[in-house]
Parts: C-alpha cells; sequence; structure tokens
C-alpha cells in the first residue's frame, strides 16, 4: 500500500497582483503513514497552511510532486477521489458552515456525492454522535457556540468518510472548555484509526500529537516525537516559537539545578515528577 | 478617559424568539491608563461589552459614559468622544476592506482628517508596532496569511492612536514571538502616553504577562473583578465560569496539594520555577 500521503521536492510561489511571485513552500520532502497524528507549528508566514492545502489539491504543486494515497493531486481525474480521502477544517468554522439546521448541515457532503437518503441518515447521525452533537441535530448553527460550530464543521468532513482530517488552528478562536473539547475530539478519532494533521500555533496542544513538525521560511526545520522536538528549546526560540509552559518550568528547573527525567510535557508529568 | 458603564443590559434581537440577553446590568468603572483583562468563556457578553465601550451598539437598558458623555449618542460630543476609543476586532476579516496595507491602515487617521505627512508617519509607526514590514504596504490585505491578517487590522486600530485601545483576542493565529513582541510593543506605549489599554483573550497565561486587573464574565454579567493575580490564581472561581488557571498556577496548585510550601498565585512560568527552586532549597 503506498503512503497515506508522499510529497516529493514540493515548491509553491504565489502570484502577486501586480505581477511577480512569492515563494511559500521551497522544498519539502513528506511522508505521513495512515493513523498518524501530526502537529505542524512554525511562525506566521512559514508555509504551513499552504502546505496544508496541497494535502487535499486546494492548491497544486508549482514544483514537484504530491501524492494521496497513492493518487497525483495534479491529475485533475484525481482531484473528487483526493478530496473524498482528505477532509479539510479551518479557522473559522462560520466559513465552512452552509445549511440552516445542524443535521442539514453535516448532510451536504454525503448529498452532494448522491447517497441514497437512508445511507445520508446514518451517516449524518453517526459524524453527530461522533463529536457529541446528536442531541442539536436540529438547532440553527448560530445558535451553537463557538466550540459547538468548530465540532459542527468537524462532523460535516466526518460524514464524508475520510481517511484523513487537516485541522488549521481548529481552536485558536475558541474558550477554554470548548478547545479542550475539540482537541480531545481529534484524539478519539486519531484512536479510531483517522490520520490527522494539526496546525497549530499553541505548542501545548502540538504537545498531544505523536510527530511535530517545524516549519519555517517554507521549509520543514525539525521532524520528531514532541518530546524530542521540545528539548530543542533554544532552536525553537530562534524561529520565534515557544515551548509549552510546562517543558519551560522544567527547563528553567533544570537549570536551577533540579534532577527531572526527560521528556515532560504537560503539568500533570512535571508535577509527578517532582512529588 | 474614564469609562462607566452603568446597570447597562443588552438584549440581541429583542422581541423575538431569537431574543438572547448578552449583558445583564453590568456595572463598572474603567480609570485612564488601567491595563485591562476581560475574559469568560464564548458568549460571555465579552464582545458585545467592548462594542458598547466604543459606542457601536445601544443599550437595551442603562448607558456606558466616556467621560461623562453617553457612548452611543448621535451628537457631536458623543461622535468626538467614539473617537477616543480605538476597537480592533475578533476577526480581522470583518474589519478590512482596502486594497493595500497601507491604505487600509491610513484609512483611521485620514478619517481624522491629518495631514499626509502625519498619515504617513502613522501607517510607518502602526506597521512597525504588529511587526510588520513596510515591504508589506503595497501587498493587497487578502493576500496575506491568517496571521498578517490579523496584524494589519491591528494596525489600522493603532494607527488612530487611540485614548482607549481596546483588543479583542488580537493574538489569535499568531506566531508566540509576534505575540510578545507585539503585546510588550503595545504595553510600552500605553505606559508613555497614559492610554487605556483593554484585551479580551482566552489566553491567561499571556494576559498575565500584560494587564493588571482582570474582569470576569459569565452569562452577561461580572462574575469577578480585581487584581490580574488574585482574579487568574483563583482556581475555584474561574472554574465556576468554565476557565483554567495559567499553568504555571495550576504546577504550584498541584504541588501545594501535595505538600509543598509553595505560594500559588504566581503566575509566570519564570516566577513558578523561583517559587519552586527557593521552596527546594529551603
Amino acid at each position: 500500500m503506498p503512503p497515506f500521503i508522499e510529497i516529493r521536492g514540493l515548491e509553491h510561489a504565489y502570484r502577486l497582483d501586480g505581477g511577480g511571485r512569492i515563494a511559500a513552500l521551497r522544498g519539502i520532502d513528506l511522508t505521513i503513514e495512515r493513523g498518524e497524528f501530526v502537529a505542524v507549528v512554525g511562525p506566521n508566514g512559514s508555509g504551513k497552511s499552504t502546505l496544508a492545502r496541497h494535502f487535499n489539491a486546494l492548491l497544486l504543486p508549482t514544483v514537484g510532486a504530491v501524492w494521496v494515497d497513492g493518487l497525483l493531486t495534479a491529475d485533475q481525474r484525481n482531484l473528487w477521489a483526493v478530496r473524498q480521502r482528505v477532509g479539510m477544517v479551518f479557522q473559522n468554522p462560520d466559513n465552512q458552515i452552509v445549511a440552516s439546521t445542524a443535521e442539514e448541515d453535516v448532510a451536504f457532503g454525503p448529498e452532494n456525492a448522491a447517497f441514497p437518503s437512508a445511507e445520508i441518515r446514518r451517516r449524518v447521525d453517526e459524524a453527530l454522535e461522533t463529536v457529541g452533537l446528536i442531541d442539536y441535530r436540529t438547532h440553527p448553527p448560530q445558535m451553537l457556540s463557538g466550540g459547538q460550530r468548530q465540532l459542527l464543521a468537524i462532523a460535516g468532513v466526518m460524514a464524508t468518510r475520510p481517511a484523513g482530517i487537516i485541522l488549521d488552528e481548529p481552536a485558536s478562536m475558541l474558550d477554554p472548555l470548548n478547545r479542550r473539547q475539540v482537541l480531545a475530539t481529534i484524539q478519539l478519532l486519531n484512536r479510531d484509526g483517522l490520520t490527522v494533521v494539526l496546525i497549530t500555533q499553541a505548542m501545548d496542544e502540538a504537545a498531544t500529537a505523536r510527530r511535530v513538525l517545524v516549519m519555517d521560511a517554507g521549509r520543514i526545520v525539525m521532524d520528531g516525537p514532541p518530546a524530542e522536538v521540545f528539548e530543542q528549546g533554544a532552536r525553537l526560540r530562534e524561529l520565534g516559537l515557544a515551548l509549552p509552559p510546562a517543558v519551560e518550568m522544567a527547563h528553567g528547573l533544570r537549570e536551577r539545578g533540579l534532577q527531572l527525567p526527560p521528556g515532560l510535557l504537560t503539568v500533570e508529568q512535571l508535577a509527578r515528577a517532582l512529588c | 478617559m474614564l469609562i462607566r458603564v452603568e446597570a447597562l443590559s443588552h438584549t440581541y434581537v429583542p422581541g423575538t424568539p431569537l431574543a438572547r440577553a448578552a449583558l445583564h446590568e453590568v456595572s463598572l468603572e474603567i480609570a485612564p491608563g488601567e491595563r485591562v483583562g476581560l475574559v469568560g468563556r464564548t458568549g460571555s457578553g465579552k464582545s458585545t461589552l467592548v462594542q458598547h465601550i466604543a459606542g457601536l451598539l445601544a443599550p437595551t437598558e442603562g448607558r456606558v459614559l466616556l467621560d461623562g458623555i453617553p457612548a452611543h449618542e448621535r451628537s457631536a460630543a458623543a461622535h468626538a468622544a467614539r473617537r477616543r476609543v480605538g476597537l480592533a476586532f475578533q476577526y480581522p476579516e470583518d474589519q478590512i476592506f482596502e486594497q493595500a496595507v497601507s491604505r487600509e491602515v491610513a484609512f483611521g487617521p485620514r478619517n481624522l482628517g491629518l495631514g499626509k505627512d502625519e498619515i504617513e508617519a502613522r501607517v510607518r509607526w502602526a506597521l512597525e508596532m504588529v511587526g510588520l514590514d513596510t515591504a508589506m504596504e503595497g501587498r493587497s490585505p487578502f493576500t496575506l496569511s491568517g496571521g498578517e491578517t490579523r496584524r494589519v487590522a491591528l494596525a489600522s486600530t493603532l494607527a488612530l492612536r487611540p485614548e482607549v485601545l481596546i483588543l479583542d483576542e488580537p493574538t489569535a493565529g499568531m506566531d508566540p514571538r509576534g505575540r510578545r513582541e507585539m503585546l510588550a510593543r503595545v504595553c510600552a506605549w500605553q505606559k508613555e502616553t497614559g492610554s487605556t489599554l483593554i484585551l479580551v483573550s482566552h489566553d491567561l497565561g499571556e494576559l498575565a504577562r500584560v494587564v493588571e486587573r482582570v474582569i470576569v464574565l459569565d452569562q452577561g454579567r461580572v462574575a469577578a473583578d480585581g487584581s490580574a493575580r488574585q482574579a487568574l490564581s483563583d482556581a475555584a472561581a474561574l472554574a465556576a465560569v468554565g476557565l483554567d488557571v495559567p499553568q504555571p498556577v495550576a504546577l504550584l496548585r498541584a504541588l501545594r496539594e501535595s505538600g509543598w510550601d509553595v505560594r500559588t498565585d504566581r503566575l509566570l512560568p519564570e516566577e513558578a520555577v523561583e517559587e519552586i527552586a527557593n521552596a527546594c532549597s529551603h
């Protein structure tokens, strides 16, 4: 079986209005296997969102190639099949909510795929169940909270049964409870086998992934498990990034001479190590 | 500018089945030069309250006074008072419409009737404050990344040099260095000019670095109002309104529960490290 996402020599340049180009990706080689949970971090303008848009053919390579499940994204005939395999959730859920009730909104994708109505019903219920919104099925989306609307956007994507989901800062506008709920849902979907790519500016969110990619100026400059990537505090700071607060405090305590085991990512882990 | 909010209530689409009460009899006062954080869950009324302070909404009940002038009135005095308040919206795309970054940022100063040189100087200054390269000036705001768009929206508000600067989730989508530097520059400017800063944020760890006072809203009411140190370390009160303490406080509380002799009102990571290291050496 081919890898879920395979990228070779990918470059992307945006055309500017007055002529001229801006290079957003400058040579990306990347393989993501089925079932992975990958976080992508990097400073503003480092190319995170551009890269994500290549995962489901919203953008096509200027140079290089992207395969999703063995399908070349640049081949027009693969467009539908690629988008069926990879769903996308954006920062502002209101940009992707289209219907007047929650269940109609979730049904939009399966309806477009022209499934029989019993199948649509089953998929909608299942997706609303998964994100915990089944009791809100007849609510108008604007009566849901920001976090619930983001969960609804995720349900809309899940109803098309993709093999992978790309989330571009899905929680950055949410309050802490909603944020936790969205992140817990992402974890749950990943445990069920969904491939997840989470783009985020929140380092504590990135720490919940199993693999972290760090981007800078259109390139992937670090790639590894969170414990390894966040060990390199000085390098991350140079890139304008921060450490998750727990990792920052663990570093500070080590500098003050405390003996702490490596790989502490959360406040809970740090507290346990200290007690 | 003295801000007085008096028994302010706001109901959206009143008299319809969709009527939703966003604020209930909120009263508070913000003195000139204060740095205030406004926190609460989604739907707690934060954005509604700041829009009232900017005079953009008419109260259902009660009123907002800016130096004694009702903020939403149609009088010349109220118009002049509103011009001294600058609000950067939560969703930057809600406020951006110009074709070039420099024109977008110049829009406010031009509306204030300033001269060409002054406008140019303010545009440059504002772009610098938010950490945007002057090479960006000619770009269309619609070709920028999410974090860059937010900076443009902030720069447009800063260019007004308002006496009351209100930032609604100003750093969402910005990278950590960008946030830190932007907030540090805004803070330095605020201290230098004695203007008032009102910051709406879900990131309590970030607020702890900037504000002295925190107002907690819950379901349209003021649930707490006090010093940042006190309000942001009160785990029970924050939990009751669905918020978490900053992570340094969470760590100190966990240690205290297992018998450590540490204070739990240390809001910043470096303060918590200091507190723990000191407890160890005793």
